[in-house]
């Protein structure tokens, strides 16, 4: 070794002097430009994928806006009507309410019709159910003549809207020049309005475009959501207590824990197979009901809930534990009158969370054949029922022109519903949550 | 007596079941010689509980068995058994008997119905007074010895606590429960289909045509059930076209968000990204049919390409792409933080500048955690549904051109199941043996990501 030293300090090889870095010489300064330049460019492309996501999701969004607000406006046309006892073929006298709901009211558009057979095509053929309801209230409205207004199809609610363009070759267009003309005269003599469309709100599933509402999809959403957050909610914290507070460590908790971890990131759709094979299959439950639905949904749920739940508990420090346990709780006392009450706003925040995703879950409904065309809401947990997501599926469908609103319209109100629970979500979380 | 009344009467005596437990216990604690173990709250839950358990258990086997029962008792009446040749011609025959007696339909289009009504009526009324009879003598003969057992020196905290911790490990017997049901259903209906089709035939067929023929001499009647073009058109959408859109856009908004973007901004951005993956999929479905469907269409057209079709692959990959970008990004963000802050810190006090740092360090480091992160993003986007049903469409298409139409798994699985359905048809059953692949396939996957990044992320603890 110092062999080495010394023929480092006697002549040797010579070592050419380093010359210190010129950072003022052209290529040098080329050289720095070049590196800030590509610095930037990353950032830029940084910035633009957000922008391209932000973007793609105002796209979506402003999409969905735009063909959906109308949903919730609905054209009416004014027509005279007479309410004929013999057009309804109601008897003289004072008929029973049983009577008045068996009148033939699609009859009283009649003498409309007749005096001009294009109204035919301008008023809903659901219309008649209006002047039932008028008529059960105040049966003195017989053989009186009342002017009134009528829901109009979907192609006049579209022209009274705008959304059909009229230059188009007739062939074309969905409404022909007879009906645009009709359109036309009735704009002129003003028995057209546009109104908030409640039908939309109160009614079900429907052919026709004007007379169809998410009512009854809302309503087997809602039905839906209360069975699985009355199963998922408890058995899901109930499994998190045990597995973060009491489980012993060993290979049967092990198993436990795999098992919620990949349930967690099973295809939802594998879900609705179970639902299909195992509820209605083999325990013999009905088809379409919110029921099987809901339980479907839960065990989708679950893992959900576990997760959010056991992070909960994680973060009560343990001196909450301690102190219980120093003044003599139990440890069933620990957890049931200490640590659960602290972890609770976490566990509902992440049950919010999983609920949300459960309410817009399509896949496992359809397998559970949730997909029936329904004219009513359901009645009960039992009854067949569809979902505002599988409605939206249903009516996206739909080759009618009418429909492409209403499904926008349905979009609308499911995503006002999913952030709404959100918002729940996080208020929750700041209200309530305290850094240990 | 319905089940639904019972379950009502039960929870009632329950109550006052604990009420009465509780007020003996109260008595206990006026007398000041008695050590009294429990709280009264205690001796109350006891009773309750020894009383309405197994009064439920029964009250649920009621309520799963009645109807059997009642249908055995019709049955029996009949000379061997009603002589049915299937199956759903005897449940159609006691639906109708059953309606009959609740008087729900007026007459009966079976005359051996008419007969049969009395019968049911008279077998339900007497398995109703049974098994109510039984619940409540059950939950009297079950209040009585917990009552009875009651005394200051009574441990019924520690025996209602025991009732705790076997309803605690109950709940988390659901999930194996659950996984256990998954994995049982897909195999049970799987087998059944592989006696009808041959697993070689499923697993590299070229033809998927999953018509059965309900004549022999019918064209076509052969069916295919080659699932190749499937799992083609799942990969190709699900693993190539979203993975194209959602990696470079999620690695890329994660480097931004974590390195570059102020705290400020970071707060805002963040949740918005977070938005798209909150947005339900059959609202991407329908954005994808509706509106970015046409447009691919109509790109592909310029493009010279004849034959663009209306539901692309493109189309439905493009959206799910988007939608996966905040997966991606979050599992990318995870993988940035967990790289030890000193790297980052060496490498700028080198004098590199931000973006070489990212570059030659950061991502690097990162790359096994990232690349977990890709896998579950991938096994999320091959079982996604709703896109690929509403925008790809149904077309069992064996091409690599992005503008045709292909056909995935998910989407497959759901048109074989709406609609009408026999349990016996291979068609049918083709669909579990799809969920069957499904589920393996993306088990392995989520498995083996995790496994990375569970890896990775010791390597740098």
């Amino acid at each position: 070794m110092t062999d080495a030293g010394i023929a480092l300090a006697g002549p040797g090889p010579a070592v050419p002097a380093r010359t210190a870095t010129d950072w003022k010489s052209a290529a040098m300064r080329a050289r720095v430009r070049a590196r800030y330049r590509s610095e930037q460019w990353f950032r830029a492309l940084g910035v633009l994928a957000l922008a391209i996501a932000g973007a793609f999701l105002l796209f979506l969004l402003g999409t969905i806006v735009r063909d959906g607000w109308r949903a919730f406006q609905q054209t009416e046309i004014e027509v005279p009507i007479r309410f004929d006892r013999a057009l309804l073929g109601l008897p003289e006298g004072k008929p029973g309410p049983q009577q008045l709901q068996s009148g033939d009211y699609a009859n009283l558009l009649d003498p409309v019709l007749a005096a001009n057979p294009g109204m035919g095509r301008a008023i809903s053929e659901g219309a008649w159910v209006r002047l039932r309801t008028m008529v059960m209230k105040d049966p003195a409205l017989l053989g009186q003549e009342r002017k009134v207004w009528l829901t109009a199809t979907s192609n006049f609610d579209l022209l009274a809207k705008g959304s059909i363009d009229r230059t188009a070759d007739e062939a074309d267009r969905r409404v022909s020049d007879r009906d645009i003309a009709l359109f036309d005269q009735l704009g002129r003599e003003g028995r057209l309005r546009t109104g908030f469309n409640w039908q939309f709100l109160t009614g079900s599933d429907s052919t026709v475009p004007e007379l169809a509402g998410i009512w009854g999809a809302l309503k087997g959403s809602l039905l839906m959501i209360l069975v699985t957050l009355g199963l998922a909610f408890p058995v899901g914290v109930l499994a998190a207590v045990y597995l973060e507070e009491y489980a012993p460590r060993n290979r049967w908790t092990d198993i436990v824990e795999v098992s919620i971890n990949n349930l967690a990131a099973v295809p939802s759709i594998i879900f609705g197979l179970l639902g299909l094979a195992v509820f209605l299959n083999v325990l013999g439950m009905p088809r379409s009901a919110p029921v099987v639905g809901g339980l479907t949904l839960a065990l989708m749920t679950l893992p959900v809930i576990v997760i959010a739940a056991r992070a909960a508990l994680k973060s009560v420090p343990p001196s909450i534990r301690d102190a219980a346990l120093g003044i003599g709780a139990s440890r069933v006392q620990v957890v049931f009158h200490h640590v659960l009450p602290l972890a609770l706003p976490g566990i509902m925040t992440g049950t919010i969370i999983g609920v949300a995703r459960a309410l817009g879950e399509t896949a496992p409904l359809l397998m559970i054949g949730m997909r029936a065309f329904l004219t009513d809401a359901p009645d009960g947990f039992d009854q067949p029922a569809t979902a505002l997501p599988v409605q939206i599926f249903i009516w996206s469908d739909n080759v009618a022109r009418g429909f492409v609103e209403k499904t926008s319209g349905a979009i609308i109100v499911l995503l006002l519903l999913l952030m709404a629970l959100n918002a729940i979500a996080i208020w929750l979380r700041n209200r309530y949550e305290v850094r240990w | 007596m319905s089940p639904a009344l019972l379950l009502l009467i039960l929870l009632g005596l329950g109550g006052l079941a604990y009420g009465m437990g509780r007020a003996r216990a109260r008595a206990f604690a006026t007398d000041p010689r008695a050590a009294v173990h429990s709280r009264p709250v205690y001796h109350g839950a006891f009773v309750a509980a020894v009383a309405l358990l197994p009064a439920l258990l029964l009250l649920a086997a009621w309520a799963l068995l009645a109807d059997g029962l009642v249908d055995a008792a019709v049955l029996a009446r009949l000379p061997d058994g009603g002589g049915f040749e299937t199956d759903l011609a005897r449940t159609a025959f006691l639906t109708e008997v059953g309606e009959l007696a609740r008087g729900d339909i007026p007459s009966a289009f079976d005359p051996r119905a008419a007969e049969l009504a009395p019968v049911w009526r008279a077998a339900s009324q007497r398995i109703g007074w049974l098994f109510g009879g039984g619940v409540l003598a059950l939950f009297a003969v079950g209040a009585l010895w917990a009552f009875g057992r009651l005394r200051p020196g009574f441990r019924a905290r520690t025996a209602v606590e025991r009732l705790v911790m076997a309803a605690l490990m109950l709940a988390s017997l659901i999930a194996i429960l659950t996984t256990l049901g998954i994995v049982l259903s897909l195999l049970f209906e799987s087998l059944r289909f592989f006696r009808l089709v041959s697993p070689v035939e499923f697993l590299s067929g070229l033809t998927w045509s999953p018509q059965t023929a309900i004549r022999a001499d019918q064209v076509g009647s052969s069916g295919g059930f080659g699932a190749v073009p499937l799992f083609w058109g799942t990969i190709f959408i699900g693993a190539i076209i979203a993975m194209v859109v959602a990696i470079p856009l999620g690695l890329m908004s994660a480097v931004f968000l974590t390195q570059y973007a102020p705290a400020a901004f970071r707060r805002w951005a963040k949740p918005i990204l977070e938005v798209l993956a909150g947005v339900p999929t059959v609202v991407y479905g329908f954005f994808a049919a509706l509106t970015v469907a046409p447009l691919v269409r109509q790109l592909g057209l310029s493009l010279g390409i004849a034959e663009a079709s209306a539901e692309s692959a493109l189309a439905a990959g493009l959206v799910m792409g988007i939608m996966i970008i905040p997966f991606v990004s979050s599992m990318a963000d995870d993988a940035l933080a967990a790289v030890p802050a000193a790297m980052k810190d060496g490498s700028l006090a080198m004098g590199a500048t931000v973006s070489e740092t990212i570059r030659r360090v950061l991502i690097p480091a990162a790359l096994p955690g990232i690349a977990g992160g890709v896998l579950l993003a991938v096994s999320r986007a091959i079982g996604e549904t709703m896109i690929v049903v509403m925008a790809a469409g149904l077309a069992a298409n064996l091409t690599a051109n992005p503008f045709r139409s292909v056909t995935t798994v998910t989407a497959q699985i759901v048109a074989l199941l709406t609609g009408d359905q026999e349990f016996d048809s291979a068609k049918t059953l083709s669909a579990f043996a799809l969920g069957l692949v499904l589920f393996l396939v993306t088990l392995a996957l989520n498995i083996y990501a995790l496994a990375i990044v569970k890896r990775y992320r010791e390597a740098y603890d």
